[in-house]
């Protein structure tokens, strides 16, 4: 592509894209780091499942000297588009670093955008004047850069985590962005089967919005009302992609509207009418509610999905299970992929392997760590108890001890 | 001088060799077609083409055709445009008809298509996977909230959950239709009909009869200018109330139910004199704004016990900005009557001339509800010729909870859509009071094919589902993206916010 040619991102995928994909993620439960590259031989187990188009990794604990910093992981088209987006930073943020993410010449990646990587942090005051948490801060940054500035993207904006993606096989895209040598607690990976697009760097998976990582394989047939509602919150589906779709579905559902994890996924791949009307009383109520509310929030048609978070991470399948999801423990390590090939791949000798059932989450949660989200219907047996039974309010923050 | 210029519009042709002279013919026709002299002798100028008597014919020996007379042609001057000059010049009177627009506007719908799943994902077949239909009329909330309930579990929220909402068990309602301009057994067939289907009849503007109690669970009780039947036990009878503020084949007209469609069983649901005309005013006095609206909806929910109100209008120009007002005023969905939706009497020029498409209806409110963040306020139900599971499926793709089907219904009991409504001689016994047409509907045999009918257009509408790749209605509704357009121009495209093929 020539020089100042390239569109807005925004106006770069236009339509939506359709594609099947591999995913896999794993998830240290105890807390202790793991190479990325589990992660990038359990992508290469399917490498079958992607067509060279788009792959990529996030993971969670990786800036353990930056812990507290948004890191906002960059692309830039050229220098124009990077200058742009770094005004905007020095608007919004103080930046504490600024360096080109760490790459290597791999065989097969080329047209690389410029990558950046950024630790910030914000200015309390700044946030008081506009009345915003952090977070709906960093949303409206990303938001504002992705619609607005010429030739920048950001790939991921949370803090401890970063993503790594880009046009290529992922394990390519792996050994491009040296992913082997960050070490983390969670990994999520992704390998792309796009059947319609280019194949752009920006467009390849994980898609990452704050904590939020999101990789995914299927295709949201409800796109075009899952996209409609979430407009009306003021997220702009400015992709194309249903990846995008199911990250701003879990930021509204989690952060904003306070949904335990459990009943998010409740939402996005609710329960049969006639599961419903067998539950008990209060659960019946509460899903009917869910169900009659959230309707245009509902994820069909087919998917497998794996969120990572600061904290944790879950996998979740359709309502009808439409698309592969295997899942497995060894230990403290909770993984999950497309295929249980991956799975075998890296976890030697897992106590126990399992396919989840249709819209049932496998959830692992991090141990030590801060659980963002509210509540939780299934507290972790054992003496970790989630408290969620004694929160008076389900808006406050509940912390695990 | 001729008594009329007009002459008939249709030609009824007895084959005598096959007559069985057995004069059912004339006993059939409410329109005293026949007259019987040893044979039966059609008199042409009455006949309406309602095939009442071709149906029932044990000879079949009777055809009705067109009277193709060969006036100059004159794309301008229509046939029927001279024949309503001539008619008026006879009478100098408002020409009443019945029943929907029948003048050629483009249909929306028939240049919509709806897409399906090929590859990368799976289509779904309804025959063996699940195929939720279920629907829920009413407010929502903008969110929901949670609380621990202390077993491990979570309960709603109190206000924060679903309440006092409708069920539906498929999205497709009854439209509203008098008793009155409709008859008892229409009712009843509707009632019974729509207690099995698990969806809901309306009552329209002329009370419940109390044969209909015992269906009350699956009825909305309507409120309209003339407040024909309405008193507080009415009103806690349904399971919602309904503002009629206008009709889509009559927007801004009241109604006029002639004194002898009002026998006594007629006057006692509607608490008028016998015989007397009931006249429904154009407007509610009671309503000259919205804000009088408003005040109607929460005087109806004060003496309900808070029940779902729905208002239903006819769609005109500013039909978004009129149903965001609405919702706004607390209305708990907002019924949209397109214009070609049905009627029992109305002027043609009114019912041919005003109000606009219900396609771009339901997409200019949905969009603008959407817009300025209420659209989980009110549900939308959308009708006015809904005729087939296509267009049930396009409507809910636009953008509605839900339809409503009058004319379908009738068609169903027997109809021919002659327009002869408003003369009360149906001959299938409908649209009149007369005791020897109105038996000719058997509650029981009315409410199987109704409920034949909503069945089989449930069943479609999960294949079209099925075709789509999801298996909940609410994946479909407002999904703009499964639709495409045919042959609509751009701004066209652009209001209904669909794509055209090929995009």
């Amino acid at each position: 592509m020539e020089y100042g040619s390239r569109p807005a991102y925004s106006a770069e995928s236009p339509f939506k894209i359709h594609g099947g994909c591999g995913l896999m993620g794993i998830c240290d439960e105890s807390g202790s780091l793991m190479s990325g590259e589990l992660a990038i031989r359990a992508m290469a187990a399917q490498h079958d499942r992607g067509n060279g188009l788009g792959g990529g990794f996030a993971g969670y604990g990786i800036y353990p000297e930056f812990p507290d910093h948004f890191c906002f992981h960059m692309m830039y088209h050229d220098a124009q588009g990077k200058e742009a987006a770094e005004a905007v930073f020095d608007q919004y943020f103080v930046v504490d670093l600024a360096e080109p993410l760490p790459t290597r010449p791999v065989k097969g990646i080329v047209d690389a955008p410029l990558l950046w990587r950024y630790f910030l942090t914000l200015s309390e005051s700044r946030l008081e004047s506009m009345g915003m948490t952090p977070e709906d801060y960093i949303v409206h940054v990303v938001m504002f850069i992705n619609t607005t500035v010429d030739g920048a993207f950001v790939a991921s904006s949370g803090k401890n985590m970063g993503a790594f993606k880009g046009v290529g096989f992922p394990e390519e895209i792996g050994h491009y962005f040296l992913v082997e040598e960050y070490e983390g607690h969670t990994w999520v990976g992704h390998n792309r089967f796009p059947t319609n697009t280019p194949g752009w760097w920006g467009g390849a998976h994980p898609f990452t919005l704050i904590d939020w990582s999101i990789v995914h394989n299927g295709e949201i047939s409800s796109y075009g009302i899952n996209s409609r509602y979430l407009d009306a919150f003021g997220y702009k589906c400015t992709l194309g992609t249903d990846t995008e779709v199911v990250a701003y579905l879990f930021d509204l559902l989690l952060r904003c509207h306070k949904l335990p994890l459990e009943l998010a996924c409740k939402v996005l791949a609710s329960p049969l009418w006639s599961e419903i009307d067998r539950m008990p009383e209060d659960e019946q109520a509460v899903m009917q509610s869910l169900r009659a509310v959230y309707g245009p929030a509902m994820l069909n048609g087919p998917f497998a999905i794996v969120l990572g978070f600061n904290g944790g991470m879950v996998a979740l399948n359709d309502r009808i299970k439409l698309r592969p999801l295997a899942a497995a423990r060894q230990g403290s390590i909770l993984m999950v992929a497309s295929e249980e090939s991956a799975i075998r791949e890296v976890l030697t000798s897992p106590d126990e392997a399992w396919a989840p059932k249709a819209g049932e989450p496998v959830i692992a949660r991090v141990k030590g760590l801060d659980w963002p989200i509210h509540g939780d219907l299934y507290p972790p047996s054992g003496d970790e108890s989630c408290a969620a039974a004694d929160v008076k309010d389900s808006r406050e923050t509940v912390e695990v001890s | 001088m001729p008594m009329s210029l007009i002459q008939p519009a249709f030609r009824v042709h007895i084959d005598y060799d096959k007559c069985h002279k057995c004069g059912r013919c004339v006993q059939q026709c409410g329109w005293s077609v026949y007259t019987f002299n040893g044979r039966p002798f059609p008199d042409d100028s009455r006949c309406r083409a309602c095939h009442r008597c071709v149906t029932y014919c044990p000879a079949h020996c009777i055809s009705i055709q067109k009277n193709e007379l060969a006036l100059r042609e004159n794309p301008n001057w229509m046939p029927g445009l001279r024949q309503n000059i001539w008619r008026q010049a006879e009478s100098g009177g408002v020409m009443l008809t019945g029943m929907g627009n029948d003048k050629p506007y483009l249909s929306i719908f028939d240049h919509l298509v709806l897409d399906a799943c090929q590859v990368t994902n799976p289509s779904i077949d309804p025959l063996r996977e699940p195929m939720e239909l279920r629907t829920y009329l009413g407010c929502k909330p903008d969110r929901v909230e949670v609380e621990p309930n202390g077993r491990g579990g979570f309960r709603v929220r109190p206000g924060t959950g679903l309440e006092k909402n409708v069920r539906l068990d498929t999205p497709i309602m009854f439209s509203p239709m008098s008793y009155g301009s409709v008859s008892l057994n229409v009712h009843k067939s509707l009632a019974m009909a729509a207690e099995r289907c698990g969806i809901l009849m309306n009552t329209g503007e002329g009370g419940l009869h109390a044969d209909l109690y015992p269906y009350q669970d699956n009825v909305i009780v309507q409120v309209a200018s003339g407040r024909f039947g309405v008193n507080p036990e009415y009103l806690n009878r349904g399971v919602a109330i309904e503002i009629k503020v206008g009709q889509g084949a009559k927007p801004g007209i009241g109604g006029h139910l002639p004194g002898e469609k009002i026998n006594r069983e007629v006057s006692v649901t509607r608490m008028i004199p016998q015989g007397t005309d009931a006249i429904s005013p154009a407007p509610h006095h009671d309503i000259y704004s919205i804000e009088d609206l408003k005040q109607l909806i929460y005087s109806l929910k004060e003496a309900s016990g808070y029940k779902p109100v729905g208002v239903k209008i006819a769609t005109v120009h500013n039909v978004a900005a009129i149903a965001s007002g609405i919702v706004r005023a607390g209305a708990d969905y907002v019924y949209l009557d397109g214009f070609k939706g049905g009627t029992g009497a109305a002027p043609s020029i009114i019912r041919d001339h005003i109000g606009i498409p219900i396609e771009i209806a339901i997409a200019a409110v949905d969009t603008r509800l959407r817009a300025e963040g209420i659209r989980n306020r009110a549900s939308i139900v959308a009708a006015g010729s809904i005729r087939s599971s296509a267009d049930l499926a396009k409507a809910i793709a636009l953008g509605a909870d839900a339809v409503a089907i009058g004319s379908a219904t009738l068609m169903a009991l027997g109809c021919h859509l002659c327009q002869g409504c408003h003369t009360g001689n149906c001959s299938w016994g409908l649209t009149t009071q007369k005791p020897e047409l109105t038996r000719r509907v058997d509650p029981e045999w009315g409410a199987e094919r109704l409920t034949n009918l909503v069945h089989a257009w449930s069943h479609e509408l999960q294949e079209i589902l099925g075709a789509l790749g999801v298996n909940a209605v609410e994946s479909l509704r407002g999904s703009r993206e499964r639709l495409r357009a045919v042959g609509l121009d751009a701004q066209t495209c652009e209001i209904l916010d669909v794509k055209p093929a090929g995009r």
